[in-house]
């Protein structure tokens, strides 16, 4: 038994007493408007910092999980897989603000939910001192920003970074030896290659973009999955069929948001056991995997609130809870 | 020889409190360290939780009972202490089920003892059935602890 999350785990079990549930989602989504909603997440704990924009509610709850895994966890680089893809937001907002010489405010994500303080990432690529960052980041930093100087090409320097930020979840995932870790950096790079694959299909692209684009993982083989891309919608169906996602196909039919929503629900349905699970990490990253599924589905109802959108493509929208 | 005979007896005696008392050690530190964790968020869980975590503490208790029989029965605490070397081995091997049940069942129960913690900590009102699960480990260890006084007593009255 692992004894170093004993404590933790207990304090977790107390925690997902207060996680939203089903009921709650409903009755966010049966609200008559927006200020009705907040009211009912306050009911909740859900206080913000007492504004009442959606993004400042939504990002208080984020640090409220970070600030209570931080009192549980002494080293907290064992949830770096879950904050890899703000990193790696961050630098493609640097490099961006780099070379076309503009400054924006509010691009970064706060170095509270990054594993590297946003401004050491400008800094690092404005002096064009790779070294300063991160050894999985040093390659792609440099390739991406020659690669926007010389061509100018957004897109290719997004494929790059991406790319990159998804071998980085997959292998820290594998790395860390934990079966919840490393489900969760395996789904979240085959979601991506096949949103890649459904996206670039699409949208005409050959194969070289294609091998360039898909990162490695263990439940999809790269090769047949770009093939099917570069020939028709069908082959990605077909293909996809021979695999673990299988039951994917009918969501991707329906649209890109539908299998956003399968991919969510995916991960929420393989975490679940943890809920019974007494002692190891794996419950707490289950705790932060169902929060951020929480943040989402209430960014979608508070959206769709704000923007007055029928309550059925809104309900349609919300994740499956862990609870 | 009478002398080994009073090793091996007093051996057993330290085993059983050994062996048990450690077992109830490690478990009762796993399941403290789990009642913590529930103290923490709700306070109001605190009398649930401390039974739970005493629950693996009984081995610890047995062995000590199984030592001090054994003792009392070898002269060690007072009267005479010559045995022959067969009836020390005797003795020894009376202690063993409690110091060998003891260990391993305080470490698993403290296994129950945490699940039901996690248990209480999520619904309060379930307390019972939770004390129900680590109690069940309580049984092999009340079994290996009679074994070990109906030997023990036996003994006595063995002339050999």
């Amino acid at each position: 038994m692992p004894e170093q999350y004993l404590y933790a785990v207990a304090r977790i079990r107390c925690k997902e007493l207060t996680l939203l549930g089903s009921s709650v989602m409903d009755a966010l989504l049966s609200t008559d408007n927006y200020n009705e909603c907040l009211r009912v997440l306050s009911d909740h704990g859900w206080n913000g910092d007492g504004s009442t924009s959606p993004e400042s509610l939504l990002s208080s709850e984020r640090d409220k999980t970070w600030e209570f895994i931080g009192e549980l966890v002494k080293d907290m680089s064992v949830f770096d897989v879950f904050l890899y893809a703000n990193d790696y937001h961050n630098l493609k907002a640097a490099i961006k603000e780099v070379c076309t010489g503009t400054e924006h405010a509010g691009i970064y994500i706060d170095k509270s939910q990054c594993t590297i303080d946003p401004e050491l990432i400008r800094k690092a690529i404005r002096d064009h001192d790779y070294q300063a960052l991160p050894e999985h980041m040093q390659e792609v930093a440099r390739q991406a920003t020659e690669t926007l100087l010389h061509t100018g090409d957004g897109q290719l320097c997004d494929i790059l970074i991406d790319r990159a930020a998804l071998i980085t979840i997959y292998e820290s995932g594998k790395k860390s030896g934990n079966e919840i870790l490393a489900l969760y950096g395996e789904l979240t790079v085959a979601s991506a290659d096949i949103k890649t694959a459904i996206r670039a299909c699409k949208t005409g692209k050959d194969l070289q973009f294609l091998n360039r684009a898909l990162a490695p993982c263990d439940s999809l083989d790269l090769k047949q999955l770009a093939a099917a891309a570069a020939d028709s919608p069908e082959a990605i169906y077909t293909y996809l069929d021979r695999t673990a996602y299988a039951d994917a196909i009918p969501e991707i039919k329906k649209s890109p948001s539908a299998f956003e929503r399968w991919c969510d629900n995916r991960i929420i349905r393989s975490i679940r056991p943890q809920i019974h699970n007494p002692s190891s990490i794996g419950p707490l990253a289950a705790y932060i995997l169902a929060r951020e599924n929480e943040i989402k589905s209430v960014r979608i109802i508070l959206s769709g609130k704000l923007n007055h959108l029928p309550d059925d493509s809104v309900r349609e929208r919300v994740r499956e809870m862990y609870v | 020889m009478s002398q080994l005979g009073l090793f091996f007896a007093l051996l057993g005696a330290a085993l059983s409190a050994l062996l048990a008392g450690a077992g109830s050690a490690v478990g009762v530190g796993r399941a403290g360290q789990a009642a913590a964790g529930v103290v923490t968020d709700d306070p109001s869980q605190f009398s649930k939780v401390l039974l739970l975590q005493l629950l693996p503490g009984t081995q610890g208790i047995y062995g000590l009972l199984i030592a001090f029989i054994t003792m009392t029965q070898i002269g060690i605490m007072g009267g005479d202490s010559n045995i022959s070397l067969a009836k020390g081995l005797l003795y020894l091997a009376a202690c063993l089920p409690m110091a060998i049940v003891g260990y391993i069942s305080a470490c698993y129960q403290s296994q129950a003892s945490v699940a039901a913690i996690g248990l209480v900590a999520k619904r309060p009102d379930q307390f019972g059935k939770a004390m129900i699960f680590p109690a069940m480990v309580e049984t092999y260890a009340i079994l290996a602890l009679l074994v070990s006084i109906l030997a023990i007593f036996g003994i006595a009255n063995v002339n050999i």
